[in-house]
């Protein structure tokens, strides 16, 4: 009996380190699989499939900026604030009439500035915590893009404005149909998504990144400058906001006041779902994507079965706590020697 | 370790206030190579404190610190690092959720250049530690293992290496023995032997008169943030020590 016990204990201690890393993604394939065979025509077409990356991609940015934070044990609650903010200088930069290539650098510098704001009003008036900080520039950032676009839409951008968040590659020349293609949002994810991985796992900053979440006094003992690279951290939180308030424009052709309204509970959702930790050090770029999936997934399949949005929440909150149990049972059966 | 040589590091009237509270008033201290100086003291007697002044982490409020005869100012951590002063702080200063190698090179990482880009070269951080490693025959599974799964007296050991994978020539260990099991506590004495062989200026500060009169040379103790009494091992007693910590000559 007790040598059956070892067996299956060494057996959990081999399997952990992979379901630790690639877990989630199990989660995620068991749920294409079910949503397929509950829409079996639909649901892996070639239009649904796209859409739910268009639908994703905004949010995606945001999530990985929240990731970010989230791995240095921190919060950044204003990102649906900074988006609209952004989206909004975007909207009256492009109405003065602006060149393209002036109204598309825009939402990226706002949010970088937005970002750079957090980090310094949390190292330099040392907030006690990052949550209070980015607490009071939700309300900030929202009312600041209130008033500079006198609370009402404004909408009509140009084409190149629209490419990343509305451009289509074609795939005509693959010998594709006309409806296949490629939306320009799906590979700016993408594209971000692997600069972000490499940037976290192997870059110099970004381990220090980890090592700020696993040990903020090991990093300073270690001469990293820690509060610097806060400031970073929030400031490419920001910066990811912005490009999450161009793929927007693009979608929706207009800026609005009510946009990414809670959208950074969204974004903290999708970490979580994804395995990061709100203690820290922990989680990974993949992770965090296949969170962004796992909700977009949801989202889309239940809208295909003509489930109620209601019903949606109650499953989406219902997936966040049941997601970090498994990662209770799981830090239970690690730490049993 | 004649008194003719030159201390490796010198610390003159450094004192130190936080507010209104007086941590340390015109402390000094050296240390030479290869020796390992004991500092004892009461809790609050203000031995983390010297030590955090040592290292760069804090700033003091006056006095100056002199590093092979020449005086050096600390504005961080860093700066220490660069003149081989380490520091194996009490809690560790370790990053749990970060393997064995990447704790030993946090913050001084080597690099490999990919085009423009400067990446972490895994490959020679591994290799690095497992040398350094077995130089110091601290016995893990694996460089790859994460901190947070070894025991107590490993991640001693991996705190010591990291102290000195640089070349260190002063090692300062904060109560190196306090949280570990028996059996540990005799490796962790013994690294510490086989540092001072390599000519490295160690300073221990200890609570326990078994470490002190293991592996020191000289003992200092401090009382209420004051030097109190000093005296060559070989000339003193365990009773008299402890007599020291609590204020009583």
């Amino acid at each position: 009996m007790e040598d059956k016990d070892k067996k299956i204990v060494s057996l959990h201690l081999k399997l952990m380190p992979y379901l630790e890393k690639y877990g989630i993604l199990l989660l995620l394939v068991i749920m294409i699989l079910v949503m397929h065979i509950l829409q079996p025509d639909v649901f892996l077409s070639w239009r649904n499939v796209t859409n739910v990356f268009k639908q994703i991609s905004w949010q995606s940015m945001l999530a990985l900026g929240v990731f970010m934070v989230i791995v240095t044990a921190g919060i950044d609650l204003s990102v649906g604030s900074i988006m609209m903010l952004s989206l909004m200088i975007l909207a009256v930069v492009a109405k003065a009439g602006a060149p393209w290539y002036i109204v598309v650098i825009t939402p990226l510098i706002a949010g970088f500035l937005c970002g750079l704001f957090n980090g310094l009003g949390i190292t330099l008036l040392r907030m006690p915590h990052p949550f209070i900080m980015t607490l009071g520039t939700l309300y900030i950032f929202r009312g600041t893009g209130n008033l500079i676009s006198g609370g009402t839409p404004i909408s009509g951008f140009t084409d190149e404005v629209r490419y990343l968040g509305h451009g289509r590659i074609d795939l005509q020349w693959l010998g594709l149909e006309k409806s296949q293609y490629l939306p320009v949002s799906l590979v700016l994810i993408a594209v971000v998504y692997i600069i972000f991985w490499i940037f976290l796992n192997h870059s110099k900053t970004g381990k220090w990144i980890y090592a700020i979440g696993g040990n903020p006094n090991a990093a300073r003992a270690s001469g990293i400058n820690v509060n610097k690279i806060l400031v970073i951290v929030y400031s490419l939180c920001g910066f990811l906001s912005g490009i999450g308030a161009l793929i927007l424009a693009g979608r929706t052709d207009s800026g609005y006041p009510n946009a990414g309204l809670q959208s950074e509970l969204d974004a903290i959702a999708a970490c979580i779902i994804g395995g990061a930790s709100f203690f820290g050090g922990r989680g990974t770029v993949l992770g965090v994507f296949a969170g962004v999936m796992i909700m977009g997934i949801l989202r889309n399949g239940l809208n295909l079965m003509d489930v109620s949005s209601f019903w949606q929440q109650v499953l989406i909150g219902s997936i966040i706590v049941l997601a970090v149990y498994v990662d209770v049972l799981r830090r239970d059966l690690g730490t049993r020697k | 370790m004649s008194a003719t040589t030159n201390p490796l590091l010198e610390a003159k009237g450094i004192t130190k206030y936080f507010g209104t509270i007086t941590a340390l008033e015109n402390v000094n201290l050296k240390v030479h190579a290869g020796e390992c100086l004991g500092v004892v003291g009461d809790n609050g007697a203000g031995k983390s404190t010297l030590m955090k002044v040592l290292s760069g982490l804090y700033k003091p409020s006056a006095g100056s610190l002199f590093f092979q005869g020449k005086e050096e100012i600390l504005e961080s951590p860093r700066d220490s690092q660069n003149l081989g002063l380490e520091m194996v702080y009490q809690d560790l200063a370790l990053a749990g959720n970060l393997p064995i190698g990447e704790n030993i090179f946090l913050g001084r990482e080597p690099t490999k250049n990919l085009g423009f880009l400067k990446l972490l070269d895994f490959n020679k951080i591994k290799e690095l530690t497992n040398a350094h490693l077995d130089k110091l025959k601290i016995n893990v599974k694996s460089a790859d293992q994460k901190v947070e799964e070894l025991s107590g007296g490993q991640r001693q050991a991996v705190a010591i290496a990291r102290s000195t994978a640089f070349n260190a020539k002063v090692v300062i260990m904060d109560e190196p023995t306090a949280a570990l099991a028996i059996k540990e506590v005799g490796k962790v004495l013994d690294l510490i032997n086989s540092l001072k062989k390599t000519g490295v200026g160690v300073i221990v500060i200890s609570h326990r008169m078994d470490d002190i009169f293991t592996v020191c040379d000289r003992v200092m103790a401090l009382f209420q943030g004051t030097n109190f009494a000093e005296a060559n091992l070989s000339s003193t007693s365990r009773d008299e020590v402890i007599g020291w910590i609590m204020g009583k000559k």
